[in-house]
């Protein structure tokens, strides 16, 4: 078994969520001015989401990818065994880890930024962002680090991911596959066929986190094309969902840890054991039986004694969740474009991607980040 | 001439029974796509993902990414044109083993312009990394999943369903980037496709008697297309060369042929026959590939264009006999 410990690095582990997420902060404004222009409301919403991921949430191996990314190898073909995917910079796959896929890679800046704090990647590797042949792109591709798979086209990510888990489920593996999501992605129609495809197949091993920053490029979702009520409609599909504010990182860790694992001393039997073994159980839990559970149900009711069909059914839909036998867990986090940068609700409701106008727009918010950088010394 | 009755049912189950990877997963066409049997035989490596083909799709990539081999089973057009954009960046940018196995391709279905794939290898062909397989015949459907199997990447296969004919012997499987020559020849080449196949060799042989000497090549590997044998055929041609194809001229075997003349040079005159630009409509077989002229008694017309020969040639002269089956199959088909 791999090992798994939040404490991958000497120095991560005794950081807090607040610190890490007030240094992404300064670190993406930094860069917004650096090359003047950034998708820096989402590193104000999204930061504690992401710090309360890796540092509380995710069992992780430690990193296995260069603290320096490497360059680009060209993109994936029968003919190129060069290219690779930025997995790697979460750690070793293994049956007891978790995963982590990433939705919404235009906050790749927000998730190198994580890295670095958490010592998964080097700070020089910002030098190579956004440059031509680097991997560290504007927009997260599958080789940039922290991705796994190509998820910019939105909505695409959920899909695959359940993929992953279902794949996960059927080797009978213990780690979970968490999704973190923007709260735009919930109006693409792929998102509540991924989510119904979930709540059926009964992929309990499936976490997303949804930064509800409410922001959208042509501005305020709530103008553009309300998703609300989310909550009720992604438990209307089938999730358990808990609404949590997205920047209180005690309560985040609480949604997100709300479903244990049965636990990881009791992993789910594989579908497969090494061959073509069938495991029963898994399908026979009610409610979301599918016409080839009914079916399956049926010849085990055929072929067992009614007594152990009933105790397949027992656990109840309300204990289950995340690795458990049923629901895909969604915490939807509320969270703020402007938190910890006030100023930045003078551009509202222009948030999506921030450029500062030269002169004194920019002089202000370079002074800005020289007194956040003097406040955290 | 020999039909076979759903080869492609029996075919799924008896090579998926040691291969556990393969998984079939479905968008509410199971039966429709005979992998019902594969369903009643594997349940626990069958899936049915419902009416989301985008979802499908990401599934199957997910699935894919973890070493398993997804074989998507619907209709073709709603494998390649509805989910265009999850095909191109889940599936085909990473280079991922999904098979997608894309039933009632171009005009072989009654069931109209929704139903008829007449794009779907013009966009296939756009992508990256994609193989494009087409069956013609029974010996084709039962050989085309090693072949799919080996391939190292994402493949869509162009497959039937029903009544399928055997026009190829048993044990002369689909080989991967070669052409079947059915004949050989030096006044005209004919490249044919898919059921298109079997349309042109009711003509080739009359054609012969008429003193015309045809080439006849069947395509079953639409991309990559870089088969020699085309090309060597194609130069020998002294009038010219004739695509035939259950597709739109745009896009397909036609256009790839063209591809093949223009860069290599070979200066040959080429008519495509196949959908001219337009979409279909709801009819059965016979009655399409007559009114889009693809059929037999167009490819006679194609080629006395092409020699500058008149061909007393008429309907009632062609040699093999259509399928008499299909006519009822039509309109009873499973939709």
């Amino acid at each position: 078994m791999a090992q798994f410990s939040p404490s991958f690095h000497a120095t991560s582990a005794a950081l807090t969520v607040p610190q890490v997420a007030a240094a992404v902060r300064r670190r993406v404004l930094e860069h917004t001015l650096k090359h003047n222009g950034g998708y820096l409301s989402q590193a104000c919403s999204s930061a504690e989401i992401l710090a309360t991921l890796y540092l509380r949430v995710m069992r992780l191996g430690a990193s296995t990818a260069p603290a320096l990314p490497r360059r680009f190898a060209g993109v994936p073909a029968a003919n190129n065994p060069h290219a690779f995917t930025g997995a790697g910079y979460n750690g070793a796959k293994a049956p007891d880890l978790d995963r982590f896929i990433f939705s919404p890679v235009h906050y790749a800046l927000v998730l190198y930024s994580v890295l670095i704090e958490l010592g998964r990647l080097a700070p020089e590797a910002l030098d190579e962002f956004n440059r031509d042949g680097s991997t560290v792109e504007l927009i997260g591709a599958e080789h940039s680090p922290g991705h796994e798979v190509t998820a910019g086209s939105l909505a695409q990510a959920l899909s695959q991911a359940g993929g992953i888990a279902l794949a996960r489920r059927l080797r009978g593996e213990s780690g979970r596959v968490w999704v973190f999501m923007s709260d735009g992605e919930f109006q693409e129609g792929q998102t509540w066929e991924a989510l119904a495809a979930l709540a059926q197949h009964r992929l309990g091993n499936v976490g997303i986190v949804i930064d509800a920053n409410a922001q959208q490029c042509d501005g305020p979702m709530a103008q553009v094309m309300s998703i609300e009520p989310l909550a009720a409609r992604l438990r209307a599909f089938g999730a358990e969902v808990h609404e949590v504010d997205g920047h209180d990182p005690e309560a985040l860790e609480m949604a997100l840890k709300s479903t244990q694992l049965p636990d990881l001393k009791s992993p789910q039997p594989p579908f497969f054991k090494g061959g073509l073994d069938v495991l029963g159980g898994v399908e026979v839990a009610a409610p979301f039986t599918t016409t080839r559970d009914q079916s399956l149900a049926e010849k085990d009711a055929a072929q067992k004694p009614p007594l152990e069909k009933d105790a397949a059914q027992e656990p109840p839909l309300e204990k289950g969740g995340l690795g458990g036998f049923d629901r895909p867990l969604v915490v939807i986090a509320r969270t703020d474009p402007c938190h910890g940068l006030e100023r930045l609700r003078e551009r509202a409701p222009k948030l999506h991607y921030v450029r500062f106008k030269p002169g004194a727009e920019y002089d202000t918010y370079q002074r800005l980040l020289a007194e956040l950088t003097a406040e955290a010394n | 001439m020999e039909t076979v009755q759903s080869p492609h049912r029996a075919n799924l189950v008896r090579w998926a029974q040691a291969r556990p990877e393969v998984l079939v997963l479905t968008a509410d066409l199971t039966a429709s796509c005979e992998a019902d049997g594969f369903r009643d035989a594997y349940p626990e490596r069958y899936f049915a993902l419902g009416m989301a083909e985008q979802n499908l799709l990401g599934f199957a990539a997910g699935l894919a990414r973890e070493g398993f081999t997804p074989y998507l089973h619907t209709f073709a057009v709603f494998l390649t044109r509805r989910p265009f954009d999850q095909l191109a960046m889940s599936i085909a940018y990473p280079n991922l083993p999904v098979r997608l196995i894309g039933f009632l391709p171009g005009i072989t279905t009654a069931g109209g312009v929704t139903h008829q794939a007449i794009d779907d290898i013009g966009l296939l062909r756009l992508l990256p990394n994609m193989t494009i397989l087409e069956c013609g015949d029974a010996t084709e459907v039962e050989s085309v999943l090693d072949v799919a199997q080996a391939i190292n990447g994402p493949v869509y296969v162009r497959m039937l369903r029903g009544e399928v004919p055997r026009l190829f012997a048993a044990d002369k499987p689909l080989h991967f980037n070669q052409a079947r020559v059915l004949s050989t020849g030096t006044d005209v080449v004919v490249i044919s496709s898919g059921i298109c196949t079997e349309e042109a060799l009711r003509a080739t042989q009359v054609l012969r008697e008429h003193g015309i000497s045809i080439a006849h090549l069947h395509v079953s590997t639409l991309k990559p297309f870089t088969d020699p044998q085309l090309s060597t055929a194609i130069a020998a041609a002294r009038y010219g060369v004739i695509t035939l194809e259950n597709h739109s001229i745009i896009g397909g075997l036609g256009s790839a042929v063209a591809e093949v003349i223009a860069e290599q040079g070979l200066g040959k005159q080429l008519i495509r026959l196949g959908l001219r630009d337009t979409y279909a409509h709801g009819a059965s077989r016979q009655y399409l590939q007559r009114e889009y002229k693809l059929d037999a008694l167009a490819l006679v017309e194609a080629v006395a264009i092409l020699t500058k020969t008149a061909l007393n040639i008429t309907e009632d002269q062609f040699t093999a006999t259509r399928l008499e089956t299909q006519r009822p199959i039509e309109k009873t088909e499973d939709l």
